[in-house]
């Protein structure tokens, strides 16, 4: 297939939410979501993405995998403003928890209370869980 | 008896239960997931710091960098082991139990 | 198939792609672009080397229109073209020249 060809797919415009809640290594869904969100970038949605509970932990700066032998995709997060996904959100409450604040973070996100987390995911037309 | 936990604390009970049925004098080291439970200034701090008095707590430093934890952020009263550290231990104990 | 460079073997997967990207070397690109009638010239080399140093800062081989939007930005318009990509990559500028650069096929790629 023609790799331009991907993306004449025609059609409307929705808003996806792809809502991150694992840790990035214990379990394969961090890299997962992060595949299939790079993947779904060629149809030109409206995507956003949440982090929440322990999917705060994907986006923790200087992690270094060699010794445990795993690819650190962390750098990753970093290229979704190339493929046009801007919109990062991470829960107040679960980075609290964690003692983690924005700093820890390799991209910029917009930190929301619960509140406006709930009001983003009812605003959505298509949820995705990872 | 060495108790190993592999989850998060803030995902699974793993360690509550882990925490709840070992006993005094047995050695639990975090692995994979369950290292988060090491650190510093998280929820859980609290409850490491109390289970720290009557058991000794171990946590695998390349797990601890691999998710860009640094070894300095971790609770006093636990230690840092590297996988060498991790088969003493096994070796050291007449039984493993695995929290999952 | 395991390819032939310098008296090295090196694996690939069933596509083509190298199975160790530390293992890559330029030698390698020209020799797989051969395969393809494919002669490199200074133009591919500029591609090729982007894609490496992508992969390095992002640890992924990027999609063609994020490839060609960011050669854009690094070479100039008349290069972040597709037009222009894949006059210089007739297979595919994000397929073929990862391949050569010794990446990985790109994300969503089938």
């Amino acid at each position: 297939m023609n790799e331009d060809e991907m993306m004449e797919e025609g059609g409307t415009i929705k808003k996806f939410l792809y809502v991150n809640r694992r840790a990035p290594y214990g379990s394969v869904y961090a890299l997962e979501s992060l595949e299939v969100v790079l993947i779904g970038a060629a149809f030109e949605q409206d995507v956003s993405m949440a982090f929440v509970d322990d999917g705060v932990y994907q986006l923790k700066k200087g992690q270094d995998t060699k010794d445990v032998d795993m690819k650190n995709f962390s750098p990753t997060y970093r290229a979704l403003e190339m493929y046009d996904v801007e919109k990062l959100y991470v829960d107040k409450a679960s980075m609290d928890a964690r003692g983690l604040t924005e700093e820890d973070f390799v991209v910029p996100v917009e930190v929301l209370s619960t509140e406006q987390l709930a009001e983003l995911m009812e605003d959505q037309e298509v949820i995705l869980s990872f | 008896m060495l108790h190993t936990v592999n989850k998060s604390p803030f995902e699974k009970n793993s360690l509550d239960t882990c925490m709840r049925l070992a006993k005094a004098g047995s050695a639990i080291l975090l692995i994979e997931d369950g290292v988060y439970a090491a650190i510093k200034g998280t929820e859980v701090e609290a409850k490491m710091k109390a289970a720290a008095g009557d058991k000794k707590l171990y946590v695998l430093g390349p797990d601890i960098k691999a998710r860009g934890l640094d070894e300095g952020q971790v609770i006093d009263g636990i230690t840092v082991v590297d996988y060498g550290g991790f088969v003493d231990l096994a070796a050291e104990n007449d039984k493993v139990q695995a929290w999952l | 198939m395991p390819i032939e460079v310098n008296g090295k073997t090196f694996e690939t997967d069933e596509e083509g792609y190298l199975a160790n990207l530390n293992e890559w070397e330029p030698d390698l690109a020209t020799v797989m672009a051969k395969e393809d009638d494919c002669e490199l010239t200074d133009n591919h080399w500029e591609v090729i080397n982007f894609l490496r140093e992508y992969y390095d800062e992002y640890q992924i081989a990027p999609a063609v229109r994020v490839l060609t939007k960011a050669i854009g930005k690094k070479l100039g318009k008349d290069k972040g073209n597709s037009k222009y990509l894949y006059e210089l990559f007739p297979y595919g500028p994000a397929k073929q020249a990862c391949k050569y650069a010794g990446l990985p096929k790109p994300t969503g790629c089938v």
